[in-house]
């Protein structure tokens, strides 16, 4: 869980006036690194950019959500030379922890910043709105909208019908699960955009539904073995193929799905590639929901000054969302699924968001 | 004093001596920055400088103001789960009944339309009424059916958040983007803050007065009142209340009641100074957290207020350090290093005293018995 970042670190936190402060009071460790990272004048302008990011519970190395998030910010780091730092919501933390870290960043030079997550919706708002001259982007949420504030939503509902179509077309049995991180509107988009796709290969298919918690108890977004517990009941059920939208839970879905022999579909990131190679091969495909596109897309519009501020829809249409192929096991339904990705791009299907 | 169990002087149910309450938490609080320097040490961070960092940054105006608000909502909790401990009683629901509290409170609120002192008056009464309701379950099953409060509780707090996630998922909430909450209680209900930290716009809770009348309450409860007696009588023995004429059944039905609306107040300065609705983002594991804090503040109410404080300054200062890149998650094993080694620390302080005690009651018998032997020769 410790994470030692400390080289990458010295040179990022020297940034922020406290680190200063305290490299001054505690001498030796930091003082090594900190004139490397004071700001020089004649640096290209990118360079000079520091992207501030505050992740959602889970944070970097959730495999999934965060992680795609963390695709992008990696990204925009070796494309455009920014500085970065990255801080990580705590599960049960007040509301004004979320703040103070969105503020924390703002107020140490971080320009733009980035909050992953619809948790950080009301401290964006009011963060945003202290620090005027910042520009931030908030993923997943468009309730606040405020002159500097760029709101990066997707259409989770469409990927996600794409994959329930794959579930339907792959399962052999007539029966398929899905397992939701959290009980919340935002999760049921995934719900009932898988459901949508698999009906409209099967109309009679069997789909069984589990949450992992309830709110207030996010957990579900980063307990393993509770996806494990959850997935195992649905294999043990008849199912064969099981679609996660659990964030870190997943890798338990994952676990479960190779012990009883079955198939999963993994979310947000291509979990073919970022699960644990050990349980890889048993997904099939994955939901892919391109927080990393949009993360890399805003910075780059800070660098090149033209961000936009209000609602970006990242839907199919745009290829904000989409199914992966890695590992080929889609490669036979590939041409159905491609019809329906044609079908929803068009609007000749609507699919459903409840 | 020497007969006390360890369960009595864990729960602050007997007094120490003098010395001791001041010592063992200083002890304990220099042995977990030790632990905790070693834990830097191995995971590759500055020791001092991250210590300084904390310090500096939980000293600042605004993070103050933080720390004063964090501390008011601990305070709550850890009174809720104190009066049950002082009677035995482990109301491990105080998760459960306050997040369900809150729910109502803040359906309500966002529903009723009353004059300003009066709105935020009937929200906090609902709290407490339903609070005070859901722990009540727990007190009348261990009273008429002697099911372990333990186990109840733990079981109403699973139940509690189903039922909330139905109330707010399909009944009360209303969606705004991917969040849903309860309607936002009007201005007439929110209670303003106060600027009692200096030099940052940042103001402490309103209901931060709120939670110094419960500690008051909770001491002149237990030390002034005839009900005060009772409770801590049957917390240290049962037969004996019982002897004494104190009906235990009642007692517990009592406590529980009493814990759960103060476990109801929990949601309130947060629910009417800052976010005015219970939304996704209502705080959760604020009763463990109070258990935790009533164990380091050993129950007393004034104890408390340094437990509840310190572990505010730590979730405060924690937030600093991910920004350095040094876990916050560093701070959680502070803060379980300081309850584990309070409650050592306790321990092995009043075995000290037990032990010299003895040594000298056994110098003067063995002195006495010479003196006597002696007389005994002369004669």
């Amino acid at each position: 869980m410790l994470r030692n970042r400390f080289g990458k670190v010295v040179a990022g936190a020297a940034a922020g006036a406290m680190l200063l402060a305290a490299a001054a009071c505690g001498g030796g460790d930091t003082t090594e690194g900190a004139p490397s990272a004071a700001p020089g004048t004649d640096a290209p302008a990118a360079s000079k950019v520091k992207v501030g990011l505050a992740y959602d519970i889970g944070g970097r190395g959730d495999q999934s959500f965060n992680d795609s998030a963390a695709a992008g910010l990696d990204k925009a780091v070796a494309e455009l030379g920014v500085e970065i730092n990255e801080l990580e919501a705590g599960n049960g933390e007040a509301e004004s922890a979320k703040e103070e870290r969105l503020r924390l960043l703002a107020s140490g030079g971080f320009n733009p910043v980035i909050a992953v997550g619809f948790a950080y919706s009301q401290s964006v708002a009011k963060v945003a709105a202290e620090f005027p001259d910042t520009k931030f982007a908030i993923v997943d949420d468009e309730a606040n909208k405020l002159p500097n504030v760029s709101n990066l939503v997707f259409a989770e509902e469409q990927g996600s019908f794409l994959v329930g179509a794959a579930a339907a077309l792959k399962s052999t049995k007539g029966d398929i699960g899905f397992v939701g991180g959290v009980e919340v509107p935002l999760i049921k988009k995934f719900q009932a955009g898988f459901e949508a796709g698999a009906k409209a290969v099967k109309p009679d298919i069997k789909i069984q539904a589990k949450y992992l918690t309830q709110p207030p108890d996010f957990s579900g977004f980063g307990d393993p073995a509770k996806g494990k517990t959850a997935a195992e009941g649905m294999f043990d059920a008849g199912a064969d193929v099981v679609y996660q939208a659990a964030g870190g839970s997943g890798a338990g879905v994952f676990e479960a799905a190779k012990a009883a022999g079955g198939m999963a579909i993994g979310v947000d990131s291509d979990q073919a590639k970022t699960a644990d190679p050990t349980v890889a091969d048993v997904i099939i495909t994955s939901m892919l929901k391109k927080v990393d596109v949009a993360v890399f897309d805003f910075i780059k519009s800070y660098t090149t000054n033209s961000v936009v501020a209000g609602s970006k829809v990242y839907d199919l249409k745009a290829g904000g969302v989409d199914y992966s192929t890695t590992g080929g096991k889609v490669d036979d339904i590939k041409a159905q699924l491609d019809e329906y990705k044609a079908k929803i791009s068009s609007g000749e299907i609507t699919v459903p968001k409840e | 004093m020497t007969t006390s169990s360890f369960t009595d002087r864990l729960l602050g149910r007997v007094k120490p001596s003098a010395w001791v309450p001041l010592t063992a938490p200083l002890v304990a609080i220099l042995f977990a920055a030790l632990i905790t320097s070693i834990v830097l040490v191995i995971t590759g961070n500055p020791v001092l400088d991250t210590l300084v960092t904390m310090v500096e940054y939980g000293s600042q105006p605004r993070s103050l103001a933080q720390i004063v608000n964090y501390a008011t909502t601990y305070y709550l909790s850890a009174i809720a789960v104190a009066i049950g401990f002082r009677m035995n009683l482990f109301n491990i629901g105080v998760d459960g009944q306050y997040r369900l509290a809150g729910l109502v409170a803040a359906a309500v609120g966002g529903t009723i339309t009353l004059p300003a002192p009066f709105l935020p008056i009937v929200i906090i009464l609902v709290a407490m009424i339903v609070g005070a309701a859901w722990a009540g379950i727990a007190g009348v099953l261990k009273a008429t059916r002697g099911v372990s409060e333990v186990i109840s509780t733990i079981m109403l707090n699973t139940i509690a958040t189903g039922i909330g996630a139905y109330l707010l998922l399909e009944v009360w909430g209303v969606r705004q983007g991917n969040d849903i909450g309860t309607k936002p209680i009007p201005a007439a209900g929110q209670v303003p803050g106060l600027g009692l930290i200096p030099d940052t716009p940042l103001k402490v809770y309103g209901l931060f007065i709120l939670a110094v009348a419960v500690g008051i309450g909770f001491h002149v409860l237990l030390n002034k009142m005839r009900f005060g007696f009772d409770l801590r009588a049957t917390g240290q023995s049962e037969p004996a209340a019982v002897a004494s004429g104190v009906n235990v059944k009642r007692m517990i039905v009592y406590a529980m009641l009493i814990s759960g609306a103060m476990a109801g107040l929990i949601g309130m300065p947060q629910l009417l100074g800052e976010s005015y609705t219970y939304n996704l983002n209502f705080q959760a594991g604020l009763g463990f957290t109070g258990i935790a804090i009533a164990l380091l503040g050993r129950n007393n109410p004034v104890g408390i207020v340094f437990a509840a404080l310190l572990w505010a300054f730590l979730d405060v200062s924690a937030n600093i350090l991910d920004l350095h890149k040094v876990s916050p998650e560093i701070v959680t094993i502070m803060q379980g290093v300081i309850v584990l080694s309070v409650v050592v620390a306790y321990e092995l302080a009043h075995r000290y005293r037990v032990n010299a005690e003895q040594r000298r009651v056994s110098r003067e018998l063995a002195g006495a018995a010479s003196i006597t032997q002696k007389e005994g020769a002369a004669a």
